[in-house]
């Protein structure tokens, strides 16, 4: 039984559902059992988002996560609350363009991606995101990164399609970095 | 099988709601159940269906009850403080035997509250809320796959048995997006002679009403209503049983308190305790046998809910105090980890309840 708790978080606006959606769209493609639970509430205007994703080959027991194996921080106060709560051997994604913080922790992995910087220099700014997510792809194996430009076929609609391309190619700078 | 989408629990249940033939949703907007009202403010003028959002969930309710006494499939959803508002015509509903499905996505009360999933209200949907004698067919879905089968199968037991069926969830599972399919379920459709559909000059007319000024005539009603609610009770109660072959210790959870449960379980049996779930899938009927069969069988209970404590009664009550019951509770929005279900149980195999 091969379970992942994947928790990404960060302020309203940098595309924290979207990067849950899209990793949890990757594990219906691939036949997985998956949940996707976001924060909500007045919390996420102007504040911090989360959500929560659970990939499993078996049925997902409880989709609420207080012990993710993947962390992804995308700024300060949500690298600070969720540090501890993640596993040992655990993975932690830093977008250290916007955190100074250094993980403590020596049991858990860590991977400091400046993504919001690598975002500006590929000239699109608000995919800092799927930066982090191709790393996150390439390094938990929780699903394979071939397959991305199916799954984001399958949730983004028609009308904004031109969009996939710069997707795509995020996934790709973060898979490289 | 049909194609697998990922949807949230809220859309779940409007899309089953048009598949069952609802072409009538009355509501007012509310956190965190409002994506149904998005969905069908979206979908229902496509398909010639009507949504409305209503000046108040009271003017929302009442429009539920005529366009179910004229026969309508029709359904309103809020989220509790606002069921409270709507519990005055839950018994003109009910006291009308019209059928009609009402959805609870709960948050964390009394008063106003907050916005976080809850199961507080546990009583009101089980036990009344609105006055007089009337029960409601309780579903209480645990997953957003369940949040469609069961909206869908909360249609059908209303027209059969002419009440209110409520879907009783919370904030986690109207948020929360699974996999989900729309298998080509037949959908049931009862005839409803009843209704206020025009008489054409061809018939009498009918009348829906839950006015009776004369006592023996409302006691005749009440009993006939009640000889109604006993055959629900006799066939409809439905429940899940988990790694329940050879429990000897049982936690009883529905909803999100069941998935967090279920976790719970799977690591205590890893520590070798061997313990199982039964969840609740009605929570009336409420599934009487299973839990006094259980109660033979296992040393005792572990009631697992996002509230202080209210279905624990109910599994007292029907386990006939044979074994002790313990509560493990959050409230408030707060939802317990599986390590405190965890805990519960471990506490329960030394014989602390």
């Amino acid at each position: 039984m091969k379970t992942t708790q994947i928790l990404i978080a960060g302020f309203g606006g940098q595309g924290v559902l979207f990067a849950g959606k899209f990793l949890a769209y990757k594990g219906l493609t691939e036949n997985m059992q998956v949940s996707w639970l976001p924060s909500y509430g007045p919390e996420m205007r102007g504040g911090t988002a989360n959500c929560s994703i659970v990939l499993s080959d078996s049925p997902v027991g409880s989709p609420i996560i207080t012990s993710p194996d993947v962390l992804v921080a995308m700024n300060l106060p949500s690298l600070q609350k969720f540090v501890d709560t993640v596993v040992p051997g655990g993975q932690i994604f830093v977008d250290s363009t916007l955190i100074d913080m250094k993980v403590e922790r020596d049991d858990v992995q860590v991977f400091y991606i400046p993504a919001t910087q690598l975002a500006k220099d590929a000239g699109f700014s608000s995919l800092a995101n799927m930066i982090l997510t191709g790393k996150v792809l390439k390094e938990s194996g929780a699903v394979p990164f071939e397959g991305n430009q199916q799954t984001l076929e399958a949730f983004i609609p028609a009308k904004k399609a031109n969009l996939i391309d710069a997707n795509l190619k995020a996934l790709q700078i973060g898979y490289d970095y | 099988m049909a194609q697998k989408v990922l949807m949230k629990g809220n859309e779940a249940i409007a899309e089953a709601a048009i598949r069952a033939g609802c072409r009538h949703y009355f509501g007012y907007p509310i956190t965190p159940q409002t994506e149904i009202a998005a969905y069908m403010a979206k979908k229902m003028p496509k398909i010639g269906g009507v949504f409305l959002q209503a000046e108040s969930e009271i003017a929302s309710i009442n429009m539920v009850y005529g366009a179910a006494a004229a026969g309508m499939r029709v359904m309103t959803s809020s989220s509790s403080p606002g069921i409270s508002l709507k519990a005055e015509g839950l018994s003109y509903i009910a006291g009308s035997d019209v059928p009609a499905l009402v959805v609870n996505v709960q948050r964390g009360g009394p008063g106003l509250g907050g916005i976080q999933p809850s199961q507080s209200d546990y009583f009101q949907a089980t036990k009344g809320g609105g006055h007089g004698d009337y029960r409601m067919i309780v579903l209480a879905p645990a997953s957003v796959q369940e949040m469609a089968s069961l909206t869908i199968k909360g249609f059908e037991l209303a027209d059969k048995y002419l009440m209110t069926s409520m879907i009783l969830a919370d904030g986690t599972i109207g948020q929360m997006m699974e996999p989900i399919s729309f298998e080509d379920t037949e959908i049931k459709t009862f005839e409803k002679p009843w209704a206020l559909t025009g008489t054409k000059c061809a018939r009498k007319h009918n009348v829906v009403n839950s006015l009776y000024l004369k006592p023996e005539e409302l006691e005749v009603k009440n009993f006939e209503r009640f000889e109604r609610y006993k055959v629900v009770e006799e066939n409809e109660a439905m429940w899940e049983e988990y790694m329940m072959e050879d429990a000897e210790y049982c936690v009883v959870a529905f909803g999100i308190a069941s998935r967090v449960a279920k976790n719970a379980v799977v690591s205590a049996r890893k520590e070798g305790i061997k313990v199982g779930l039964i969840r609740p899938i009605t929570l009336w009927p409420f599934p009487k046998q299973a839990l006094l069969e259980a109660a033979d069988k296992v040393k005792g209970f572990v009631c697992v809910e996002l509230n202080m404590g209210q279905m624990i009664e109910d599994v007292r009550l029907y386990t006939q105090c044979k074994k002790p019951v313990s509560l493990c509770c959050r409230c408030g929005g707060m939802i317990p980890s599986p390590e405190e279900v965890l805990e519960s149980i471990r506490k329960a195999q030394k014989g602390e309840f």
